[in-house]
């Protein structure tokens, strides 16, 4: 059983254990019980008020179950789907037996919905206790009276605030908002382990408050502070109300080009609920919830979230040794970015570079990293100052014998790779795992150096890597699968969403990029500005522009790979002229690091101007656009089919497993637009047919750049083969 | 303060030289084996005193008639809320104001720290330096001024006025005044928070009391019965380590005036004083801090006999533990007790007197339970079963911190010196004192009654 219920005295405790999960989700299961449950609970004349609670640690209701939702065939069921949950919460408010939602752990999306429905709430101060509507990221939106009740409870701002990004609330954070009306403490251990115990504890202290708000002596609403009461006057008036829906509307825009309809949806029901009544705003909410439900966006995303939750799991087993120390050699952005989600998890983690003002910059870095979380009060300065006990930096291999894994991130050349990988395996143990951070270079021929191939394998990780969230592994034909597990095994504790790819020049991701770059460079010289190649890419639904994106990946690092890459892939990698990227570099155009790329950067500025000099390089470099190809929309499909293609390509060759992890990595990796799920997904959407009815119309004006592969050509031959089913 | 508690010791302890011929006699225990061990000095407590806990500041010195001037080798102090000031301001306290009354300057003296175990810590660095044969005479205690702590300017401010300090043109020196902002003048008020987790104490201690489900109630029968005892103890007069002392400006007090026996009625009305408004830690059942301040003289065997001195115990085992400062703050003597009695060769049912820190009454119905608990002992302390539960009727019989009053730095004396003086007054041989403190700490110690 999903639910069940006793009486403690007066007070019915209501508890909510899915069976067959690790966390509850309001399954259709679960919504007959709980409705069963609560009949029995307003039936029963000894029942005074009722506490709703979760026997699972760090869940109260994770929200609507997904494929619930998905299983609807039309948007009419998913939107009675909607009304059912509407329904039952409006019975839920309107009890009059007050209930309690005793909250620890998760509480999002339909179980936030359930909770504001009741008539208290109690949450823990525990770390995992997060309140939100995380709707709006797989394009949907609050369906069970979310959009109704949380402005009225929290205020339009807040309301929007929540509902458009779908961010975790902290429980304090919660309180202060009025989401809560009271905190509890977490506990340690006492005759139970700290998670029983605070469920516990949490329980009778909201039996304690159900009794109290029986008698009185609990209000269920508190005062409202001089604060509130001046908003709710000024809210008072529509025209305020219409700047606010307004001045929301134009930032959803801004953010998402129009690309995705759910933030919209959001605005219009509560405008509908706030302007017209509470009918005809349950309404709206339920009808759009359905219509949303079947968006291709909304697939897009949900889609990402199942590969995402795919790619956070180990599917190469245990590893024989946990990697206890890690070490990594070379302290720049990237070794320093590595070793700051390293020693975050209690890893201890070796920095080594050659340089002490090398190293004292790398080190300088995951401090900063570390402190900037104490600002925003996501540690304390006690734990960033644990944490940085477990950095140790050195400029030798001493104590490397203690040494578990070692990931490399020096310069990018084959050379010093295999310098350092002879250094470290003369020095470390047998059973010590070498992986190399390279963005391009194939690891068997890294791999080649060493005399325990099984031990290499390739870690790519993203820049900045505290806050991308990808890992690319690549293992190599000789690469064990112990190696693989523990290289997985690191990647997860590093809080990554990985895929396990096959060895190749570029691997999976460099290798779609650089033909995208390659176009880019080519539009660039073509004549199209870098402001409107950013605007063609951004308004097609890439968070970051193609001139910014190379900037940020820096003029040279993309010079070398497109030399790389170009080599091995000979004319279908060409496209735009290499030199371009030569002669920038050479002029210390190298991107955002050196100040000046596309762009200028200044220190302190946020908006970027257009570097003045690079339209000499351009001009020097001159081609003549042909018409034919050159509309807004041809630009931006000469970009992405190129991209696409490449993906599709990595699939047929077997560097990809499966199509999911290719959308993840192009999404988690590249910024693919996640309204349309990554590559495999959009051309399941869009139609591989007219993919390559484009790309044959690129191919007659700039050759083999733009030839379909044959799986592309497979999937436009026969319109039921879909890479997603 | 501090001075006429040394200088008091030779008083009382001189009264009982008379009977030093009998007990190099009876050096031998009755019942028991004693812990004396081949190669390990006996060290014993001579004497122990304080002044009374003061709920009121207090300051000042009496003048009294000091030790002779060879008799300590070495003072040890324990205190809490330090500046800089407070080893030359003790040094003074014990030496220079009392050199009239026969005190040396000639004697070394430093502080220790250790939060709620500061005075343990004196002590037992006195023990250790014993034992190393460097010293023969100790003398150890420890001081509180709650009601005068430091409070620091902030880390903005203080930085503004160490550049002050060392800007050269009245330029820069205007320039740094310039950059004082009203946030660099808000003061850093001490509280009696952890340094790890920014959580008070009595936040905590409500957090344990809930952990191992300690009611409300049970705080508060539990603080009743302390100052209860302590009532009956302070009116029997076995409250003998108090010595009296004048407030300047005021009477001369005499007596702790902290112990309110109250009903469970009153105990029930007040409001929880940390997690509002649900929480069950009031200040009814939490320990008060005070001013105080207390004193031990410890030596070696040999060397107080040879004195005339007749000891009051023997200072055997010790032990200090540590762990989690944020879910165990309070919960040391659980992790000690059992320690201490390893060391020691002893079992629960060889000790005759129990004597626990009482910081909350919710830590110590925490520990008891803690004790108590065959999934506690197997998860957390690594044993087969509980260590066991002192009976309560060997428990802090003359009261506690609770009613007595706790000054951070000497509360650990009071307990040495109370083990000591019930010792001789039930006849029991083995008495085990136990106490937590901040940052996870805690010490345990056990004191062997000296043959009668």
């Amino acid at each position: 059983t999903h639910t069940f219920y006793e009486v403690k005295g007066d007070v019915a405790v209501v508890r909510i254990n899915d069976p067959n999960s690790k966390v509850n989700t309001l399954s259709i299961q679960m919504q007959k019980e709980m409705a069963e449950v609560m009949d029995e609970v307003w039936a029963n004349d000894a029942v005074k008020s009722a506490v709703l609670i979760s026997s699972k640690p760090g869940c109260f209701i994770a929200g609507a179950d997904i494929n619930m939702i998905q299983s609807c065939n039309s948007a009419d069921e998913v939107t009675t789907l909607s009304q059912e949950g509407q329904k039952m919460f409006e019975r839920i408010e309107k009890s009059p037996k007050p209930i309690v939602a005793a909250i620890n752990g998760s509480c999002l999306g339909g179980g936030l919905e359930f909770a504001i429905a009741c008539q208290y709430r109690i949450a823990t101060k525990s770390k995992k206790t997060v309140l939100g509507t995380p709707e709006v990221m797989l394009g949907l939106l609050p369906g069970a009276g979310g959009t109704q009740r949380l402005p009225k409870m929290v205020g339009l701002p807040s309301a929007f605030d929540m509902m458009l990004t779908g961010r975790n609330i902290r429980a304090d954070k919660a309180k202060k908002m009025g989401l809560v009306n009271q905190l509890v403490d977490p506990l340690g251990p006492g005759l139970k382990s700290p998670e029983e115990r605070t469920i516990d504890y949490l329980e009778e202290v909201a039996i304690e408050y159900a009794r109290g708000i029986v008698n009185k002596k609990i209000p269920i609403r508190k005062e409202k502070g001089r604060m509130e009461k001046i908003q709710d006057y000024v809210m008072s008036f529509e025209f305020v109300r219409n700047q606010i829906y307004k001045t929301v509307h134009s930032k959803v825009m801004k953010q998402s080009k129009g690309l995705y309809p759910a933030p919209l949806k959001i605005i219009e029901c509560v405008k509908t609920g706030v302007e017209q009544g509470p009918v005809a705003g349950y309404l709206s909410e339920s009808q759009n919830f359905g219509q949303l439900a079947r968006t291709s966006e909304s697939g897009a995303l949900i889609g990402l979230y199942h590969g995402q939750v795919a790619c956070k799991k180990n599917h190469y087993g245990v590893p024989q040794r946990e990697v206890k120390t890690l070490a990594i050699l070379g302290a720049g952005l990237m070794g320093a970015g590595v070793a700051q989600v390293t020693v975050d998890k209690g890893v201890h983690t070796v920095l080594k570079d050659t340089t002490v003002s090398g190293l004292a910059r790398g080190e300088q870095q995951v401090y900063k990293g570390l402190n900037d979380k104490t600002k925003k009060r996501n540690i304390t300065s006690f734990q960033r100052d644990s944490i940085l006990s477990g950095l140790t930096g050195q400029l030798d291999y001493s104590g490397f014998e203690k040494v578990d894994m070692v990931i490399e991130a020096v310069f990018e050349d084959i050379h010093i790779k295999h310098a350092v990988l002879k250094e470290v395996e003369a020095v470390v143990s047998p059973h010590c795992i070498f992986a190399s951070n390279t963005s391009a270079l194939p690891i068997k021929d890294i791999a080649a150096a060493s005399k325990r191939p099984d031990k290499v394998i390739g870690m790519h990780y993203f820049s900045p890597v505290d806050k991308m969230q990808l890992l690319e592994i690549i293992t190599t034909d000789q690469t064990s699968k112990d190696t693989t597990a523990s290289a997985v095994a690191v990647g997860l504790k590093q809080g990554k969403v990985i895929i396990v790819v096959g060895d190749g020049p570029g691997f999976y991701t460099t290798r779609c990029l650089a033909p995208m770059l390659a176009e880019a460079v080519r539009v660039l010289q073509e004549g199209v500005d870098p402001k409107k190649l950013d605007a063609l890419t951004t308004s097609f639904g890439f968070p970051v522009g193609a001139a910014t994106l190379a900037d940020e990946v820096g003029i040279d690092v993309a010079a070398h790979v497109a030399e790389d890459l170009g080599k091995a892939f000979g004319s279908r990698f060409g496209g735009g002229n290499v030199e371009v990227l030569k002669t920038m570099v050479d002029l210390g155009f190298k991107g955002r690091k050196s100040g000046k790329g596309c762009y200028i950067y200044q220190p302190g500025l946020k908006t970027k101007e257009v570097n003045p000099d690079i339209g000499d390089v351009l001009e020097q470099f001159r081609m003549t656009p042909n018409p034919a190809v050159s509309s807004d929309s041809d630009v931006q499909y000469r970009l992405v089919s190129r991209f696409v293609n490449e993906a599709v390509l990595c699939l047929q060759e077997g560097i990809l497993k499966n199509p999911l992890e290719g959308d993840i990595g192009a999404v988690f990796g590249l910024g693919f637009p996640p309204c349309l799920g990554g590559p495999f997904r959009f051309v399941d959407s869009f139609g591989a047919d007219k993919l390559v009815e484009k790309m044959r119309r690129f191919e007659a004006v700039y050759g083999n750049q733009f030839t379909p592969c044959q799986l592309l050509l497979d999937h436009a031959k026969d319109s039921s083969k879909k890479f997603h089913k | 303060m501090s001075s006429m508690l040394l200088s008091t010791i030779p008083q009382v302890s001189s009264s009982l030289s008379e009977s030093y011929c009998l007990t190099l006699l009876s050096v031998q225990t009755k019942s028991k084996k004693t812990l004396a061990r081949p190669g390990v000095k006996n060290v014993v407590l001579v004497e122990g005193v304080r002044t009374p806990f003061l709920l009121s500041g207090t300051t000042g010195l009496l003048q009294r008639t000091g030790l002779p001037k060879d008799a300590v080798d070495y003072i040890i102090y324990g205190t809490v809320i330090q500046e800089v000031k407070t080893t030359s301001i003790l040094r003074h306290n014990i030496n220079q104001r009392t050199l009239g009354a026969g005190f040396s300057d000639k004697i070394p003296a430093h502080t220790v720290t250790m939060a709620c175990i500061s005075s343990n810590q004196a002590m037992t660095s006195g023990v250790g330096l014993i034992a190393a044969g460097q010293c023969d005479s100790i003398v150890a205690g420890g001081v509180e001024f709650m009601s005068d702590v430091p409070i620091r300017h902030s880390r903005k401010m203080r930085k503004t006025m160490l550049s002050l300090s060392r800007a050269k043109t009245l330029g820069q020196r205007l320039g740094l005044i310039g950059s004082i902002r009203m946030a660099h003048l808000s003061p850093e008020l001490p509280a009696v928070a952890e340094f790890s987790t920014a959580e008070t104490m009595g936040h905590s201690a409500d957090r344990l009391a809930a952990a191992f489900g300690v009611s409300r109630v049970e705080q508060d029968e539990f603080a009743v019965r302390s100052h209860t005892l302590a009532k009956k103890a302070q009116d029997a007069g076995l409250l003998q380590d108090v010595i009296s002392f004048k407030v300047p400006g005021r009477d001369i007090v005499s007596k702790d005036n902290g112990i309110r026996v109250s009903s469970m009625e009153q105990m029930g009305k007040l409001k929880a004083a940390f997690i509002k408004p649900h929480g069950t830690v009031t200040a009814a059942n939490s320990s008060f801090l005070t001013d105080g301040a207390s004193a031990v003289l410890i030596m070696s065997e040999e060397k107080a006999l040879a004195m005339g001195y007749k000891p009051k115990a023997y200072l055997r085992d010790f032990v200090y533990v540590s762990q989690d400062p944020k879910d165990q703050l309070l919960l040391g003597p659980t992790y000690g007790t059992p320690k201490v009695l390893e060391r020691a060769g002893l079992t629960m049912s060889d000790i005759d007197v129990f004597e626990f820190h009482e910081a909350f009454a919710g830590q110590i119905m925490a520990n008891l339970k803690a004790m108590d608990s065959d999934w506690f002992g197997q998860t957390y302390l690594g044993k087969k079963s509980k260590v066991g539960t002192p009976p309560m009727e060997k428990f802090n019989l003359w009261g506690g911190s609770l009613s007595l009053g706790h000054p951070f730095g000497a509360t650990g004396c009071r307990l040495v010196t109370t083990v000591a003086h019930r010792l001789q007054k039930e006849g029991g041989q083995y008495g085990l004192l136990a106490a937590c403190a901040a940052g996870g700490q805690g010490h345990a110690m056990v004191i062997e009654a000296y043959p009668q």
